[in-house]
């Protein structure tokens, strides 16, 4: 029983800090910090940065230009870019589509399109989620008829994050209607320039845009944008499922978010009093702190046992259950921390002298709503249920 | 990085998990945990024999063990079997008696913790010590007295013992100036609560590993509705957020366990007693429920493991006097 990281592990991890220590530029770093939105240029300038010191594909094996990193570097460098406030790594295209292309694209699409990823040409959405398929996607509708060598698409895809950034889009499609639901799938890679396409902003709960609803009308893409075979897009569904799932327990958000709690907790209010000095309040974060000690622990189990049995299994389900609730957990009492001061909507409307509270918790009411997402998004904590009943449990 | 147990520990594990399976089976435990003397003498000087104490005790002291590992290996065997043994005062008195004699514990020497506030005059001691774990068993008991550290012959004691709801036995103990033998200056008491409370964390542990494989059992082939109860979403949905609690509780318990014998101690061992006591209480109250009336009942072992889970957290500090301990760090910011 070892819980520590071995001693070329922890030169790895030294060497990411040091590297963010130099290369995170402050003003990015401020706005993760504050938990302010950002834009393409944001993203696409810590991308370059990432690319330049050959770390911006870390899923992907290093003759198409990834790092090459086994399941406890990745976690590190993860676990680092959130203490050090980095701006998460955009994950459509470089850890979905990238490894679907790496296993199932033909070495023609490999070189077209992983290179435009890595330098930054292309940025990629996912085209999955419908307004009828949600936690069932197999029964998407969203059609791809074939007609010479192209298909015809038509119908609507939703919840598409950063679409607005976007020129290409990944998309499951129906290309048969016969037999069960997921053998009639498809994969298939689409230029959003095409037309008959439209994508529509959806104004989230905090009043931010970050996902957007796609439509899809008489759309013809070429046969060649098919990923592997016609109808094995469920296959290459859930071989994506399995990487999405890196960093899936977020306990370096957790742990960055707790810290924040923590130091606020520690400042006087206006009465003069410290919330850390009220029992209940120091009570409640105990608790908190608590539960993300062991989940680190739980996190470091799963990662032994997936560098042992090459990938995560169905526990990592677990992981993001009980990793989502306990990073909303966190955002409900730095929520709840400010009283009164929470209110200001949109917060950046008091600056300097008129701000309520310090510029990292400004927005903690709309990171609470926002947050609510986690327990629903990347297959709901329901659906994991379903899965952890069914997998781990046999029942 | 590596959460496998080492081989040694392996071993312990497995010999005494299959000693407890083959000498101590459920119908012997219910016979013996609840009839004085509350444990099973014979079976206790044959788990010494076995070599349990040892893995209990440091090298330079005479043992073969004594990290936080081996104390969480000894009692997760213990509590997968319910074993109503007196090792949870075994382990404190380890603590307590430092470097000193350890050789009767070695040989199975029971001996009993007093934590109640007694006075000293005079090398007697007097007062009320409630509730002593193993208290009716004991031959010796440790007293901690105005900081130093009491030996005191059973014998000379009045003791009253009793059996507790969970099974075991515990012992009200009487001293009116009973003679006392003075055997440090300084007790090291917070060092045997720690290691007890660490004790217990994993005999909790044992015991939930064991309710929940006893309870997805059933749940695979207790019919209603024509279906396995098990194939209910309802139902499914519980069990998962059991086994992630259990997953977290079974956590914090290996991170007290590393840092067992470090600066981090206590705090950690607080962490883990206060997370470890709400799921123990959550599986015992799920078992119950999920196994419907039969858990209910005296004979069903569901019950005792039922009754073994909450009390738990009745022993050296229950979750909330835990979490209020790791929250009281916040205060010295």
């Amino acid at each position: 029983m070892d819980l520590s990281f071995t001693p070329s592990e922890l030169a790895f991890r030294d060497e990411v800090r040091g590297f963010l220590a130099g290369a995170l530029p402050p003003t990015l770093a401020e706005k993760v910090r504050n938990g302010a939105a950002l834009d393409k240029a944001d993203f696409d300038q810590w991308h370059a940065i990432l690319n330049a010191k050959g770390w911006l594909a870390n899923t992907w094996p290093k003759p198409f230009g990834g790092t090459g990193w086994g399941p406890v570097e990745r976690h590190i460098f993860e676990e680092e870019c959130c203490l050090g406030y980095a701006p998460r790594i955009v994950p459509f295209g470089l850890n979905m589509l990238g490894p679907v292309l790496i296993q199932f694209g033909t070495p023609q699409q490999q070189a077209e399109i992983l290179p435009r990823i890595l330098d930054g040409r292309d940025w990629w959405c996912q085209g999955y989620s419908e307004p009828n398929a949600g936690s069932d996607l197999a029964s998407l509708r969203t059609s791809a008829l074939r007609e010479g060598d192209h298909y015809v698409i038509n119908g609507q895809k939703t919840w598409t994050s950063y679409g607005q950034f976007a020129n290409k889009i990944f998309c499951l499609v129906r290309t048969a209607t016969t037999g069960k639901p997921q053998a009639g799938i498809s994969f298939i890679l689409v230029d959003l320039d095409t037309p008959g396409i439209e994508m529509r902003p959806i104004r989230l709960i905090e009043g931010g845009h970050e996902v957007n609803e796609v439509f899809f009308t008489d759309v013809r893409v070429p046969v060649a944008n098919l990923v592997g075979a016609e109808n094995q897009g469920w296959t290459i569904a859930k071989f994506l499922l399995g990487h999405e799932r890196t960093n899936i327990a977020g306990v370096g958000y957790s742990v960055q978010a707790f810290k924040q709690l923590r130091a606020l907790a520690c400042q006087p209010q206006t009465d003069g009093t410290r919330l850390i000095d009220d029992p209940l309040f120091a009570a409640r974060l105990a608790t908190i702190e608590i539960d993300i000690e062991a989940m680190k622990i739980t996190n470091l189990r799963m990662l032994d046992n997936a560098r042992k049995n090459g990938a995560p299994g169905p526990e990592a389900s677990m992981l993001k259950i009980k990793g989502t609730v306990i990073r909303q957990s966190i955002n409900d009492l730095a929520r709840r921390a400010l009283g009164p001061a929470a209110a200001p909507f949109p917060p950046d409307q008091l600056d300097g002298n008129a701000a309520l509270v310090p510029p990292d918790h400004a927005r903690n009411a709309m990171r609470y709503f926002n947050n609510r997402k986690l327990s629903i998004f990347g297959g709901s904590n329901e659906i994991q249920r379903n899965i952890l009943s069914k997998m781990m449990l046999g029942l | 990085m590596d959460f496998q147990q080492t081989d040694d520990r392996r071993l312990l594990r497995d010999t005494l998990t299959r000693y407890l399976a083959e000498q101590y089976p459920f119908e012997h435990r219910t016979q013996v945990a609840y009839a004085a003397p509350f444990h099973d003498p014979v079976k206790w000087a044959e788990m010494a024999e076995l070599g349990v104490l040892h893995a209990l005790v440091p090298e330079a002291q005479g043992g073969l063990g004594g990290t936080g590992f081996d104390i969480t290996t000894v009692f997760e065997a213990l509590g997968s079997a319910l074993c109503p043994e007196p090792f949870l005062p075994a382990v404190m008195a380890v603590q307590l008696l430092g470097s000193g004699d350890l050789d009767p514990l070695l040989a199975g020497h029971r001996y009993g913790v007093g934590l109640s506030k007694v006075s000293v005059q005079d090398n007697k001691l007097s007062g009320r010590l409630s509730v002593v774990y193993g208290g009716g068993a004991a031959q010796t008991l440790l007293v901690v007295a105005n900081g130093a550290l009491f030996q005191v012959a059973a014998a000379d004691a009045k003791i009253t013992a009793y059996g507790m709801i969970d099974g075991g036995g515990a012992a009200e103990v009487f001293l009116e100036n009973t003679p006392a033998k003075r055997i440090a200056d300084h007790a090291n008491l917070a060092q045997a609560m720690d290691a007890g409370t660490l004790a217990l964390c994993a005999e909790a542990i044992g015991a939930i590993d064991a309710s929940f494989a006893m309870l997805t059992d059933y749940l695979k082939t207790r019919k209603q509705f024509g279906q396995t109860i098990g194939s209910f979403q309802a139902i499914q949905h519980r069990v998962v957020d059991l086994m992630t609690e259990i997953e977290q509780a079974r956590s914090i318990t290996i991170l007290a366990a590393s840092r067992f014998g470090t600066d981090g101690q206590s705090r950690a061992i607080s962490m883990a007693k206060s997370l470890v006591g709400r799921v123990a209480q959550q599986v015992s109250e799920e078992l119950i429920q999920l196994h419907g009336g039969i858990a209910m009942t005296w004979e069903h072992p569901a019950s005792h493991y039922a009754k073994r889970l909450v009390m738990v957290d009745h022993q050296l500090g229950n979750s909330d006097a835990h979490l209020t301990r790791v929250a009281a760090q916040y205060f010295k910011v």
